[in-house]
């Protein structure tokens, strides 16, 4: 049973790995991705609203009673007429969650699988700032990464739960006290966006927001030079003290 | 009110008066919230302060808000007016098994809503929101202990009533009444009720342990001390995905009633409704909790085998949809202020469920979750679906309740500022949702070019008030001063119509009904077989619904 189970899981993790999203040389873009499912499930919802619509206001303009005692005639379905009015349509909905199913669970893989050249950003959480560690004690209360290079941001919080939102990128994790959780994106052009918190933390939730800047390499360069500055100065302060 | 009457009220036990009290209550808290939603509304009109500049009042108002709607209003609406009035009418009962556990839970009820009211003059109200997530719950200065309190009356009240219509069901049919002789809405409040059952204690336990750790020094949600912050999300939603049934399922209820009767059609494939439908819901509703944790940092398997289920929900809501139009085709319709908002309902279930499905996948919800886009998602669905599903059970029954009608000029505007302002209200939540608009927020400086979409939900929600203005005072002016009412007016085939005269008295039946196996609370196509199926009402019932000789 257990070599069975294993073999299951080994099947099953292969066709993960094998999905095209992981095809060598793939540039990978979660936020793209989402984009496009979104569009394809407005689609399919877009389609299904409008069969049951229409046909709801086809019925009660078609079907209203001609005279005061008329009465509907609804079919009384047979056994097997019933059986089938709840196997096909149920057959017709599964096939389209299964279908569903699939394309997020491709999605959601590439969500998850951080790309090796990440760069790793540390976030810590309080109430109500966020702090950005780029290591080598280097910290920024805004969030400035490379254009071009995948970002995976590892996250903790130091009090009640917070939940890291950048709608730009499509992504968005809680985070919690006692716990690493990690969310990564890839920033592929230039500009300013808003990070901000969504998970209910208080009196300033509300205010817990800050920048996201994406830059060009050199600008990037420019920016850890000011941030080693910075510590410098604070720790010969500190040293004096 | 005599002081005779205010005993007899005070001290009833009879059912149809204790559903009476739980309308009267619920639609109280419904006033109240919906107060605080004109406040919420407000403030977000316009970009910084705009009538609060302190944010804890902005979260004091959306905590009892979220509280007060799902729990005070809706749940004990449904389960608790809806089921105790019609329920045992529909099944040829006298009154419930336990009327006096009736009358107890009646009085947690009211209870739990003068306990929720106080929150509006204590010193640090609760600001935890209806979900009082911990470590939050736990540290802050607001008396969390309000909320889990409210939450045990009110549990308490409910499972008690689930016993009591569970046995109610069982033990006290009408002599002759098979299972697939039940009304929809019978089957949707048994469903509601095991859900009730089964689930409650789990959030019971959870919000328990809130009030340990706040309040005893317990660690059951503290990292540092061993515990562990995810577990009351767990158990909470363990018990809320389910709550979403136990007010879904009777707001379908009481539409397949609706529909059945102003169709004079039968139900749709039957069967499938109840045993696929009703209790496919039931089946499943206890494996997609981790739907609402998508982004609370759960493992990625869970997430998945969840998504799958979330999605495979459509099934049994599919079959119950199925069913539902179904019950248009060739039908013989005839138009009232109920079945105008029933109508509306198949729309509204379309908007509300439809976008549940981009939620049920995890990884369109990673953008999605706790934007405006889920709090559009939700509020059609239960304030617009079942809050309007309940509206249209209150104008179908007002005869059998009152002896009067509701219907009339004051019914219809109401009914159109309702179903046009709650439209204005939600569709631009929608769209900015999907911009990134995040819920919970007393103001939003990092994106200002939303402004104008909280203005046009503003103008939505003053249409919304208006509109329930005109209905609530036009529900109180008809109760006592409405056109007098025959005898099933609508023409109905369901036991509470045919058997039970207008404002039944204590005991409901003038004859105890009891049924052949050929009858069907839907059996228009043979009316006169279907009445000769069971027992004559013993009054007279007007030309329509007389026994066949
Ligand atoms: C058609 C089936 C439905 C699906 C697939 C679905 C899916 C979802 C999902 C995935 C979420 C979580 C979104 C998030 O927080 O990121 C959600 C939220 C919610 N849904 Fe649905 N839903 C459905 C029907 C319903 C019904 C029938 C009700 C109530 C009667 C309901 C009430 C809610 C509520 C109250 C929330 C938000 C709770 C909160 O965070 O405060 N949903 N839904
Ligand atoms: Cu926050
Ligand atoms: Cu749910």
């Amino acid at each position: 049973m257990r070599a069975l189970t294993g073999k299951v899981v080994l099947a099953l993790s292969g066709l993960m790995m094998a999905s095209p999203a992981f095809a060598e040389g793939y540039e990978r873009d979660p936020a793209a991705g989402w984009d496009h499912l979104w569009r394809e499930i407005v689609i399919d919802i877009t389609v299904i609203g409008v069969i049951f619509s229409v046909a709801a206001i086809y019925m009660v303009w078609k079907y209203r009673a001609k005279s005061d005692d008329e009465v509907g005639r609804g079919p009384k379905l047979s056994p097997a007429a019933a059986l089938a009015w709840a196997l096909i349509p149920a057959s017709i909905f599964m096939a389209d969650d299964f279908f569903l199913s699939a394309k997020g669970w491709t999605l959601w893989n590439d969500y998850r699988r951080i790309p090796d050249e990440a760069k790793e950003i540390r976030v810590t959480a309080y109430q109500w700032y966020w702090e950005f560690d780029y290591g080598d004690d280097l910290v920024s209360e805004e969030l400035v990464v490379k254009k071009g290079e995948p970002v995976v941001l590892r996250m903790t919080s130091e009090d009640v739960l917070h939940s890291l939102y950048i709608p730009e990128f499509r992504v968005k994790e809680d985070v919690m006290p006692g716990r690493v959780t990690y969310v990564w994106f890839n920033p592929k052009r230039t500009g300013e966006f808003v990070e901000t918190c969504t998970e209910y933390c208080g009196t300033a939730h509300a205010e817990m927001y800050t920048t996201v800047r994406v830059v060009e390499e050199a600008e990037y360069e420019q920016f850890i030079n000011e941030l080693k500055e910075e510590a410098r100065a604070a720790n010969s302060v500190k040293s004096q003290s | 009110m005599t002081m005779q009457t205010f005993k007899e009220w005070f001290f009833t036990t009879d059912h149809k008066r204790i559903g009476i009290m739980y309308l009267v209550g619920s639609m109280a808290a419904f006033v109240v919230a919906g107060l605080m939603a004109l406040l919420i509304r407000l403030e977000q009109s316009s970009l910084g302060p705009t009538i609060t500049d302190n944010p804890n009042d902005y979260n004091n108002w959306l905590y009892f808000h979220g509280a007060a709607m799902v729990l005070a209003f809706l749940i004990p609406g449904l389960t608790g007016f809806f089921a105790n009035y019609f329920l045992p009418l529909m099944i040829g009962a006298q009154d419930v098994a336990f009327p006096r556990i009736n009358a107890f839970s009646i009085w947690l009820f009211y209870g739990a809503i003068i306990l929720a009211l106080l929150s509006f003059v204590i010193p640090d109200p609760p600001d935890v929101m209806w979900t009082g997530y911990p470590p939050y719950s736990i540290t802050t200065t607001g008396n969390t202990a309000f909320y889990v309190f409210t939450v045990h009356l009110l549990g308490f009240s409910s499972v008690l009533g689930a016993v009591n219509f569970l046995v109610t069901v069982i033990y006290m049919r009408a002599p002759g009444m098979g299972w697939n002789q039940l009304n929809i809405f019978t089957w949707t409040t048994v469903a509601a009720f095991v859900l009730q059952l089964v689930f409650i204690p789990v959030l019971a336990s959870a919000v328990t342990m809130l009030l340990f750790d706040k309040y005893l020094g317990t660690n059951f949600f503290n990292p540092e001390a061993g515990g562990d912050v995810l577990l009351y999300q767990n158990l909470f939603w363990f018990y809320s995905h389910p709550a979403v049934y136990v007010i879904f399922l009777p707001a379908c209820g009481i539409l397949f009633e609706i529909f059945a009767t102003m169709c004079k059609n039968r139900v749709f494939n039957y069967k499938a409704c109840v045993y696929g439908g009703i209790w496919g819901i039931v089946g499943i509703s206890g494996f997609v909790w981790v739907h609402h944790l998508y982004v609370s940092g759960m493992p990625d398997w869970l997430r998945i085998g969840q998504m799958v289920t979330t999605l495979l929900i459509s099934v049994p809501v599919g079959l119950m949809v199925m069913s539902m139009w179904g019950t248009l085709y060739r039908a013989a319709i005839t138009f009232n202020t109920g079945m105008l908002y029933a109508i509306s309902c198949l729309f509204l279930v379309l908007s509300g469920g439809l976008t549940g499905i981009p939620l049920a996948l995890t990884a369109i919800t990673v953008h999605l979750s706790e934007t405006s886009f889920v709090h559009a998602h939700f509020h059609f669905i239960m304030a617009m679906f079942s809050a309007f599903a309940m509206f249209a059970g209150i104008y179908y029954w007002f005869p059998k309740m009152f002896g009067r009608y509701a219907d009339g000029p004051a019914a219809t505007l109401g009914f159109w500022l309702n179903i046009i302002g709650v439209h204005v209200t939600f569709i631009p939540l929608f769209i900015i949702g999907v911009e990134g608009m995040p819920r919970r927020y007393w103001d939003y400086q990092m994106f200002p070019q939303f402004e104008p979409y909280h203005q046009v939900a503003l103008v939505g929600a003053f249409m919304v008030a208006g509109g329930m203005a005109v209905t609530i005072l036009n529900w109180i002016y008809s109760a006592f001063k409405g056109k007098v009412a025959v005898e099933n007016p609508w023409k109905s085939c369901s036991m509470e119509w045919t058997h039970a005269p207008n404002c039944p008295q204590a005991g409901n039946f003038p004859n105890p009904p009891s049924v052949q196996p050929e009858w069907s609370p839907y059996g228009y196509e043979d009316r006169e077989g279907n009445m000769a199926a069971t027992t004559d009402p013993g009054y007279p019932t007007g030309p329509t619904a007389k026994p066949a000789e």
